[in-house]
């Protein structure tokens, strides 16, 4: 058989069975609005928001090593290649970049000018310090302390908060090697 | 064309916020859980029906209303319209979907009948997944008490999982 290659975040995008954006766009809102609600405090918004999105990325791992094909990534920086084109490709349909990479390569700035959260929304006065967004950065995290890379991710930019696009810092803190069970080739 | 996103991205999103409520944020109380995700349906679904109908005229009847979320607001939601619908013609509506998409995962998934009540030996193993497949239901639930109410129409929801993968949706019509 022909080797597989990691597919391309268009291929599987297309693959996938997928639903109208309006459900998830809204439904995210309304939990945010809820959580205000029910939390009071923005701080503890954001930080559930993260949690949830960090419980969210563990699992979601699986899903995308299944269905993109991806094997090891060599280093951090091929990883959040990874992430940016095929990741967000796959699940929300849109694309990111990958800038600003640090010296050691550990460090870098993921760019997304189209994010299907916020369609429609528009944050209040009352919001300020809201990283809405933030169940994304959770998903990150989760989704690579999975496979070992121990991150901090934070906003830079919010497009939210005035910026013309969103940006995430994803810094590598530690990264566990691993050791399989299993051989790849057979 | 419409934006999509991919179908995962609902189903985590769903199971995370039934499971935050449930576990994390009332973990001891199942009903004012049960009642934050009502809540957050209600708001989904008034918000939705809002947009279906911005450029269509009221509706003469409540039959009427009630053929829109069997059709138009089931097939935005789960691109098949609501496969049976009986009414008693006094406010009673029980719209029925075959094969209820988002009670798909539920039945495996583990992290509402896992971690928080491991010792409560009592209940079975089944009876949690009931538990669990109910808070999941008050999400659709509140979506068609909201999408009436955007329509002018004040309601009761509930459903009834009896004929899984069937689920029944109960429309009682107040006033």
């Amino acid at each position: 058989m022909a080797p597989v290659g990691p597919r391309s975040g268009e291929a599987i995008f297309a693959s996938v069975e997928r639903v109208n954006a309006e459900l998830f766009t809204l439904t995210y809102g309304a939990i945010v609005r809820q959580l205000l609600t029910d939390l009071e405090e923005v701080e503890e918004v954001n930080k559930q928001l993260d949690q949830m999105g960090y419980n969210i990325g563990i699992r979601l791992i699986d899903e995308f090593l299944a269905k993109s094909n991806v094997s090891r990534c060599v280093d951090f920086k091929e990883t959040a290649e990874v992430i940016a084109k095929v990741g967000f490709k796959m699940f929300l349909g849109v694309t990111a970049s990958v800038t600003n990479w640090d010296a050691e390569g550990t460090c870098c700035n993921i760019v997304l000018e189209d994010n299907p959260l916020v369609d429609f929304v528009e944050l209040p006065d009352t919001c300020q310090g809201l990283y809405y967004c933030n169940i994304l950065s959770g998903v990150i995290r989760g989704a690579l302390e999975m496979v070992s890379m121990k991150t901090e991710v934070t906003w830079v930019r919010d497009m939210l908060r005035g910026d013309d696009v969103f940006e995430l810092q994803v810094k590598l803190l530690k990264q566990v090697p691993e050791e399989y069970p299993y051989k790849d080739d057979e | 064309m419409a934006r999509e996103v991919s179908e995962s991205c609902v189903d985590s999103l769903l199971t995370e916020m039934v499971s935050s409520y449930c576990n994390r944020f009332y973990a001891n109380k199942p009903e004012l859980a049960a009642r934050r995700i009502e809540a957050i349906g209600y708001q989904v679904g008034h918000q939705l029906s809002e947009r279906y109908t911005m450029e269509r005229p009221g509706f003469s009847d409540h039959l009427e209303a009630i053929k829109f979320i069997c059709k138009d607001l089931w097939s935005e939601l789960f691109k098949k319209q609501i496969d049976n619908l009986k009414t008693n013609r006094r406010g009673t509506f029980v719209l029925q979907d075959n094969k209820f998409r988002w009670l798909a995962h539920v039945s495996i998934d583990p992290s509402i009948d896992g971690s928080s009540n491991e010792d409560n030996s009592g209940t079975s193993t089944e009876n949690k997944a009931a538990q669990a497949m109910s808070m999941h239901l008050y999400f659709p639930c509140g979506i068609i008490r909201g999408a009436l109410s955007n329509l002018g129409i004040t309601c009761a929801v509930s459903a009834d999982i009896s004929n899984l993968p069937a689920c029944s949706f109960v429309v009682r019509i107040k006033g």
